[in-house]
């Protein structure tokens, strides 16, 4: 499992390499594929390589949670678009904390970064199994103390 | 066919820069350091991913393409870690939540 996983992260950085630098004449591809290769050998004597920095566990998670989040994303969005052009500035902004019931530190940042990526609420502060959230409207704030965002993060760290 | 995808793609990129600006004036209008934050995140998401949309439908399949996917997850990855840290630095230095009973006095400060 280990093997399998630098060998994931060689790849990767190589279709990277790839995307970035559009060359595919056979030296210039062998040169970036020995980067890559180099890179990782060098990353593995550093000890700075670890699971959490390519986390190949949640790929299959990550696939049916993104979809749901981009359109979570779209209808917030639109919300906080409609506060903003709104003659009153309908906001009533509160600060509150949620809980998460994420085991591992890859699942908790995913939540965090999940609610900050969604407009309308921002996660401020980690406290323990709690973050600290300011959210625009209480609205949005029952929203997520409903706990629908953390329930499917929770399912795709599961899932791993 | 591709007169089709090119007027699709302007749709989506005006649309984009219209949320760019609803952001913009968000910003200029909501009282208070958090809540203007809030209005930020609209053009980080929803502005930025519908220009990058419009942009991969005139890219078409090509490496431009690719580079354009690369850059919207370098958004949707590096956006929500530096308004999660702009937002604890304040915390930590003791920002106070703008209310609406508060008036006029801390969205001055603020």
């Amino acid at each position: 499992m280990h093997r399998f996983h630098s060998i994931s992260v060689v790849a990767s950085l190589f279709v990277f390499w790839l995307v970035l630098s559009g060359y595919f004449t056979p030296f210039l591809m062998s040169a970036g594929l020995a980067s890559s290769v180099l890179v990782v050998w060098f990353a593995h004597r550093m000890s700075v390589i670890d699971r959490e920095g390519h986390p190949l566990e949640l790929r299959g998670g990550v696939l049916s949670y993104w979809p749901w989040l981009i359109v979570e994303i779209v209808k917030s969005a639109w919300t906080v678009s409609k506060i903003i052009m709104h003659p009153r500035l309908p906001i009533s902004p509160t600060m509150l904390r949620v809980k998460m019931t994420q085991t591992s530190s890859v699942g908790q940042v995913m939540y965090a970064n999940s609610i900050t990526l969604t407009p309308g609420t921002i996660s401020v502060a980690i406290e323990g199994d709690e973050i600290l959230v300011h959210a625009l409207t209480q609205a949005g704030a029952d929203d997520l103390a409903g706990g629908e965002m953390d329930r499917r993060v929770s399912t795709c760290e599961v899932r791993a | 066919m591709s007169a089709a995808i090119d007027i699709l793609s302007m749709i989506l990129m005006s649309v984009g820069g219209v949320f760019c600006v609803i952001g913009a004036i968000g910003v200029l209008r909501m009282p208070g350091f958090y809540t203007r934050m809030h209005a930020a995140s609209v053009i980080d998401t929803l502005g930025a991913s519908l220009i990058i949309v419009g942009l991969l439908l005139q890219s078409g399949f090509t490496l431009a393409s690719g580079k354009l996917l690369i850059l919207w997850l370098l958004i949707f990855f590096c956006s929500p870690t530096a308004s999660h840290s702009l937002a604890n630095a304040a915390h930590r230095r003791g920002v106070i939540p703008w209310q609406s009973d508060q008036g006029a006095k801390s969205s001055s400060k603020n």
